[in-house]
């Protein structure tokens, strides 16, 4: 769930009190499609036998973008412009959104 | 009107000093900060009681302007110890210079020093962790900085060859500076041959970790010619914020630096081709590159072009970082303040094999957060004015 704004229609990520610009303060948790697109990647190198880890930053189709890991596929293979899904997976300190590439259905 | 053109030369440079630029074992961060100031000062022809204005922040002193004013023993009217990151103390120019038009106080000093080498052995930074990114675990702030050298590639088709040469660049400076930290040869293919750390940027590509400090010292131009040195005048000083965390920024490829360059362009009444000698923030290669774009001096995707062929290291059309920047000279952390000084520097002609001839107009540029703060000073010799 991200927060959207009836009143001015915009999607908001990170969560906020007050949408950012209008001001808006009728924010309302709402279910986002989960699809994405890869806006930027990099690899973080590690050292072996660590496998090196994906941060990206991807932008929703509704519009705003996060940090993320993009998973199942190597670190290296990630691209701009990946169509990607959203999963729940388990972080360092609890569950975090995570993606995947989309699979045609 | 343009904003502020009336703040024109109403400043000036009047003191600049390093100090323990590399390794200064044995130092704290305050002793490096209140050393280079002393010199700064003495620089100036000023004594400490004379400094009525104090601008500073250290890497871990939230208070630093109180610890700062005690330390050296002065007692300020005005005391800023405001932070922005790297990009602060340029921040700090613009608010001293309208103190000082404004009369509240006479003598600014703005300070800083780190001891991350032989302190932490690491950068310290004092950014507050983000609920939103730190799950994730990115290896900031390179991966920030890589991520925005992604998209460069992508829309520009930016090469890593080119980013390499922004360190090269460097350390061709770098090795005509004897302060420098970081000399000997260095050529793409050793860049390239490094570690990668956050694809694309390899260590090459990533700045210094060590210590150091800087300081300068700046009054009313009026004052300023009865001082020691040759005054370096203030024409423009701007600054622009438009997000702390990389991936709340709107483009991956602009940053601010397109505002703070354009509105201290404005206030001096110049444009990116009168500009002698360029001082910038290159916490990364990707940076050099972003805002040489952002500010001006070559259009928009063109920057890996540009600093390829030469034009920004020595010998060339825009002498660029030309103390070898953090990439080769320093960086304690917050660098910044470096780009002033050695503006100053270039200016008043002290700068020995680096020297730029007959510079007369420097731009000196600092870069805060990850890309999130960006300060841009337009600084000239009298005649200028």
């Amino acid at each position: 769930m991200i927060q959207r704004s009836p009143s001015t229609g915009e999607w908001v990520f990170y969560p906020r009190v007050i949408a950012p610009q209008t001001g808006a303060t009728d924010l309302e948790w709402t279910e986002p499609s989960g699809l994405a697109t890869v806006y930027a990647t990099t690899v973080k190198r590690m050292k072996p036998p660590a496998e090196n880890v994906s941060i990206a930053i991807v932008e929703l189709d509704e519009g705003p973008r996060l940090m993320t890991h993009v998973h199942s596929i190597p670190a290296e293979d990630v691209f701009i412009g990946m169509r990607v899904r959203a999963q729940i997976a388990d972080g360092p300190d609890g569950k975090i959104v995570v993606f995947e590439p989309e699979r045609p259905e | 009107m343009t904003r502020g053109a009336h703040l024109r030369g109403k400043t000036a440079f009047v003191g600049a000093a390093t100090f323990g630029c590399g390794e200064a074992p044995g130092y704290t961060a305050l002793e490096l900060a209140a050393e280079a100031g002393r010199r700064a000062i003495a620089d100036a022809g000023l004594t400490p009681s004379q400094i009525d204005g104090l601008f500073i922040c250290l890497p871990t002193d939230f208070l630093s302007g109180l610890t700062i004013a005690e330390y050296l023993g002065i007692r300020p009217a005005m005391t800023n110890n405001s932070r922005t990151g790297g990009s602060a103390f340029l921040t700090h120019a613009e608010w001293a210079m309208l103190a000082l038009e404004a009369g509240l106080i006479d003598h600014a000093l703005i300070c800083y020093g780190a001891n991350q080498r032989t302190g932490a052995g690491k950068l310290v930074s004092a950014q507050m962790p983000s609920p939103f990114e730190t799950p994730y675990r990115p290896n900031n702030p390179v991966a920030s900085y890589a991520l925005a050298a992604s998209r460069h590639m992508h829309q520009y088709g930016t090469t890593s060859e080119q980013l390499a040469s922004v360190a090269v660049a460097a350390r061709q400076w770098a090795n005509l500076n004897p302060e420098a930290f970081r000399q000997g040869p260095l050529s793409i293919g050793d860049v390239l041959a490094s570690r990668l750390v956050a694809d694309p940027l390899h260590v090459a590509d990533c700045c210094l970790v060590t210590d150091g400090a800087a300081a300068v010292v700046m009054t009313r131009a009026d004052r300023a010619k009865d001082l020691a040195k040759t005054p370096v005048a203030l024409l423009g000083a701007a600054s622009a914020t438009w997000h702390h965390e990389i991936a709340q920024l709107e483009d991956l490829t602009v940053s601010a630096a397109k505002e703070s360059g354009s509105r201290a362009f404005a206030q001096a009444g110049l444009t990116p081709g009168d500009i002698d000698v360029v001082n910038l923030y290159d916490a990364f290669t990707i940076n050099t590159i972003l805002f040489l774009e952002d500010l001006g001096f070559c259009a928009k995707g063109e920057g890996g072009a540009y600093v390829a062929s030469g034009a920004i290291g020595p010998g060339g059309t825009l002498p660029v970082n030309t103390n070898g920047g953090g990439l080769s000279f320093c960086h304690p952390g917050m660098y910044g303040l470096f780009t002033l000084v050695e503006s100053i520097r270039q200016l008043r002609g002290e700068c020995g094999d680096r020297q730029v001839k007959d510079a007369k107009l420097a731009l000196a540029h600092g870069n805060g957060g990850t890309l999130s703060s960006q300060a841009t000073c337009v600084l000239g010799l009298l005649e200028t004015v």
